[in-house]
């Protein structure tokens, strides 16, 4: 326990305490915060002030007059308006389908599984995330290609693979971060009390009931908490869904191709004001669920 | 109170992060666009060759600057390191905006950039008025290549011509048949295709529409598929918009559009005569064709940045990649038009330049090479007001949808 | 254990038929690494070993694999010190700014690669004018890497509380022999965990890479990318793939072990 929260102390020593603490804490911080808030903030900063400027189209040159052009257009275009939504669609589509998945993975990694077998699923599940994301990402497009394994699995009950399309950027996405939703789930349901599940079953409750009202509940921050980076990733993929998502485009690719293609970094700037803002609104709400102690 | 003075100081840290931060920025470019074509900037000439640098960075279409590392068989730039000891490091890129991107970074010494790329770095001060004496092989290069619109401004050359080809139409002759000689089948005709149309994913594949547009809707009036006024953009626009339903995937990158046509996942569709060949090589039943209503194309121009470190390697680099030896392998490598020539005596196949119509003026002038639209038309009206490459871009995204 | 027999053996079904899932794409790739068709068409006409051949005498790949080695160990050294200092920093006070300093921790990662990946190039090139490299890519990887570590150093010490370093100091020892005699050795596992956890993160990452590295620089996943397409090298990739994702078990492993029973130290990767 801190030593300002200890009773039985000194007032003056207390005082003395926290004020150097007060100061300790401020050095300490000094490093990280400095970095943080030159390395990234700034940068950050600097970027978002580009939206407010526009580009040469022909030279790429970037005049620093301030416009709301960039945002105008962004808004009144019904082309980016689309993107966005299904941008956001995707994504919250993609963290339901991850927690459907992660929960009963984690429940079963912590609560039945022994010991031993928990250690070799936690690796299980934590390997195949140090295969490379664009090589799991083109193996879903063979899966997915006409005659791949898709296809040949589908086969015999006369289905097709879907594709490359919208179904397949999902199908990959879901895949491609179901670990980041399994771990913090699974280190949610770990510090769950044994007792807790017992009580309720020593007052009647079956499994179906404790599940939905004892276990779901406790376990509601560490599924906020690997939402965060189901929603985060899958709203700024620009790769996976180049490679699966056939003619898709979302948010992600929209900021790349004004950077890349079309050389316009103020419009990519007001773009990525989207995702940014939409982040920061998820985290401060989610801020309330005590989600942010989970990760 | 805590509360209150932390939250203040917040907002004060953030105004004077704001001002600090719009003070710095970004930078700003080179030249200007007027209204009379644009005024490149003031940039100096290289007088004479000095010694080799050691090194030179090399920015190319897929398929110019083979070193071996695709396929052993098809190598002309280890020769090139072996005789002037510049080490060649070559990035490849996908499409044109990139190469401007790119370019634009400094990193890179040569360029091959098409026509739509290469007056956006002559005007944003991106390439360097080329001094056509120092480079042995310019005297070879066809004569319709040099002093074009797109490589050369009131008469000073930016770069040395590389080679030229067309846009083709690429079909699977197992499923497209009987073989498609328009681009109606991409077009009008590209439902029947199922979703397995493909076209090339950058806004330039606007004038594709244009030149369909342009043979068989004349009453729009498009005479140049680069000058577009609002309402034949319009036209265009929705044009491809009906396509977009066919198309299961746009490629920007080459081997995409390989791999679509191998596993059948792309039947027809706009190609590079060098992705036909690749696909070929993978034992995919492509061919192509060149469609009645002619086609867009490129003609490519090595270009050099200002402010090289390597300049000295850049030109010899730009020497050796057009002297005929090499511009015949790439010529059959890649299946497009050499500059130079007397590549043509050089080819493996003995009718290549035939096929590929090298020396023919007549058919170059069919093709309606890639260029920028800029808003003065490019076709000579002055009543309107022609779309520029910002349009086009925009249009392209809503096109994608 | 008060489950139903039912609902465990539900629990047991579903999480071998999703680890089924996961790994069929992977055991795809190593399928593929020795497909004899470059194309990957399925089934695989035949098998060869000829791509891995190919991938241990590919030089590209090799200085790809040591760049990323290099980078993610910069990138681990600075967030490592960071992470634990500001892990070290947030314990004792519930202090004003304690939310402040854990959102902009986390930011980096929150936020989409691609914005991070562009805010910081464009900060390097254009404000301060340097060129890209090697150390504009440990920056932008030590950035985000810092949550990996801040996580981990918090948890552990959170859990320790401030008792035994007050004794320390109470008997005279001054901070930093109380840090190197005290609190070293408590935090030592969780930093461990951390830095694995940020290596992992700095060793795969691309989207940020791609925007901060120089052109003539190249860590795995850039060599993954620009060589996955490419009929002729296609195959070598998902051999390396393959070779990673085996050796993979090594780290994992170990961070297991140093965080303890728990996850808690697992989490936070991404």
């Amino acid at each position: 326990m801190a030593a300002t929260h200890a009773p039985g102390r000194g007032t003056a020593r207390v005082s003395r305490l926290g004020r150097r603490q007060g100061v300790r804490t401020g050095l300490l911080l000094l490093p990280p915060m400095l970095w943080l808030g030159v390395a990234y903030l700034l940068a950050l900063g600097a970027l978002l002030i580009t939206a407010f400027w526009t580009q040469d189209d022909f030279t790429g040159a970037i005049q620093r007059q301030w416009t709301l052009d960039n945002f105008r257009d962004l808004f009144t275009i019904k082309v980016y308006r689309t993107i966005t939504v299904r941008t956001l669609g995707i994504a919250a589509l993609v963290t339901v389908i991850d927690a459907v998945l992660a929960f009963p993975i984690a429940l079963y990694m912590a609560k039945v599984a022994s010991p031993r077998a928990q250690r070799l699923l936690v690796i299980a599940v934590l390997m195949p995330l140090w295969a490379s994301y664009l090589v799991k990402a083109y193996a879903w497009r063979g899966m997915l290609s006409q005659g791949g394994l898709i296809d040949w699995v589908l086969g015999p009950f006369g289905l097709q693979s879907p594709g490359y399309g919208l179904l397949a950027t999902i199908m990959t996405l879901a895949y491609l971060w179901l670990p980041f939703m399994i771990l913090p789930v699974y280190a949610g349901l770990q510090r769950l009390p044994d007792s807790l599940l017992e009580a309720s079953a020593d007052l009647g409750a079956r499994s179906g009931s404790t599940l939905l009202r004892v276990v779901l509940p406790q376990a509601f921050p560490a599924l906020v908490a690997g939402s965060i980076f189901t929603f985060s990733l899958s709203m700024g993929d620009f790769i996976a869904v180049t490679i699966v998502g056939g003619t898709t485009q979302l948010l992600g690719n929209v900021v790349y191709n004004n950077i890349g293609a079309a050389n316009n970094l103020p419009f990519a700037a007001a773009v990525a004001t989207v995702p940014i803002a939409v982040m920061l609104v998820y985290l401060a709400v989610v801020r309330r669920t005590g989600a942010l102690e989970n990760l | 109170m805590k509360k209150i003075s932390s939250r203040r100081l917040t907002v004060v840290a953030g105004a004077a992060l704001l001002a600090l931060v719009s003070g710095c920025g970004t930078s700003g470019g080179g030249g200007s666009t007027s209204s009379g074509g644009f005024t490149p900037p003031d940039l100096p000439m290289k007088k004479s060759i000095g010694p080799m640098e050691g090194q030179v960075n090399v920015l190319a279409w897929p398929g110019y600057a083979e070193d071996g590392s695709n396929d052993p068989k098809y190598d002309w730039v280890t020769a090139f390191e072996k005789k002037t000891g510049c080490q060649t490091n070559i990035k490849y890129f996908n499409t044109s905006d990139e190469a401007v991107k790119l370019m634009q970074t400094g990193e890179y010494d040569v360029v091959s950039a098409s026509g739509d790329a290469s007056l956006r770095l002559i005007a944003s001060g991106d390439a360097a008025p080329i001094n056509t004496d120092l480079v042995k092989t310019y005297a070879d290069i066809s004569p319709f290549l040099k002093d074009r619109d797109w490589n050369s401004v009131d008469g000073q050359m930016y770069g040395i011509p590389h080679g030229w080809g067309a846009n083709l139409l690429a079909y699977n002759t197992d499923v497209v048949k009987p073989a498609p000689t328009s681009w109606g089948a991409v077009f009008g005709g590209a439902s029947k295709y199922d979703g397995k149309v493909t076209a090339y994913d950058s806004p330039i594949y606007i004038a594709d529409a244009a030149l369909y547009l342009m043979k068989h809707q004349p009453d729009l009036g498009i005479k140049n598929p680069y000058a577009l006024d609002q309402d034949q953009l319009a036209a265009a626009v929705d044009l491809l918009k009906t396509q977009r339903q066919s198309v299961g995937e746009y490629w920007s990158n080459y081997l995409t559009e390989v791999s679509g046509f191998k596993s059948g996942d792309t039947v027809i569709g706009t190609a590079w005569q060098y992705n036909a060949l690749t696909a070929q090589g993978e034992g995919a039943p492509i061919k192509t064709v060149f469609p009645t209503e002619t086609s867009t194309g490129w003609s490519d121009t090595w270009m050099l940045n200002p402010s090289s470190p390597h300049s000295n390697c850049g030109y010899a680099w730009m020497d050796y990649i057009t002297s005929p030896g090499p511009q015949a392998q790439i010529a059959e490598y890649f299946g497009e038009a050499p500059a130079n020539t007397k590549a043509c005596a050089l080819t493996v196949q003995k009718d290549f330049c035939d096929q590929y119509h090298a020396e023919d003026k007549a058919y170059s002038d069919k093709l309606w090479y890639w260029t920028t639209p800029i808003s003065e038309c490019l076709d000579g009206r002055t009543d309107v007001t022609c779309t520029d490459y910002g349009d086009w871009t925009q249009a392209w995204t809503e096109i994608k949808g | 254990m008060t489950m139903s027999r039912g609902l465990r053996t539900a629990l047991l079904v579903f999480t071998v038929l999703v680890l089924v899932v996961v790994y069929t794409p992977l055991a795809l790739v190593v399928l593929n690494s020795f497909n004899v068709d470059r194309t990957f068409t399925w089934p695989p006409p035949d098998l060869t070993t000829k791509w891995w051949d190919a991938a241990f005498h590919s030089k590209g790949a090799r200085s790809a694999l040591w760049t990323s080695v290099e980078v993610a160990l910069a990138a681990t050294a600075v967030s490592l010190v960071l992470g634990t200092l500001a892990g070290l920093a947030l314990r004792h006070t519930r202090f004003f700014g304690r939310n402040v300093v854990s959102l902009v921790i986390i930011l980096p990662i929150a936020l989409p690669g691609i914005v991070t990946g562009i805010a910081l190039s464009n900060a390097f090139t254009t404000i301060l004018g340097m060129s890209l490299s090697l150390f504009t890519v440990v920056v932008a990887h030590a950035t985000f890497c810092i949550v990996t570590v801040f996580n981990n150093v918090q948890a552990r010490v959170q859990r320790l509380g401030g008792g035994l370093e007050q004794a320390s100091m109470d008997l005279g020892a001054g901070p930093l022999t109380t840090f190197r005699l005290v609190t070293f050795p408590m935090l030592r596992s969780a930093m461990l965990a951390g830095a694995l956890l940020a290596f992992g993160l700095s060793f795969d990452e691309i989207v940020v890479t791609t925007f901060t590295i120089s052109a003539t620089d190249q860590t795995l996943p850039i060599w993954i990318f620009q060589n996955l397409f490419r009929p002729n090298q296609g195959p070598v990739v998902n051999v390396v793939a393959a070779v990673l994702v085996l050796l993979s078990a090594i780290p994992i492993y170990l961070a297991q072990r140093l965080s303890g029973s728990t996850a808690e130290g697992l989490t936070g990767a991404r």
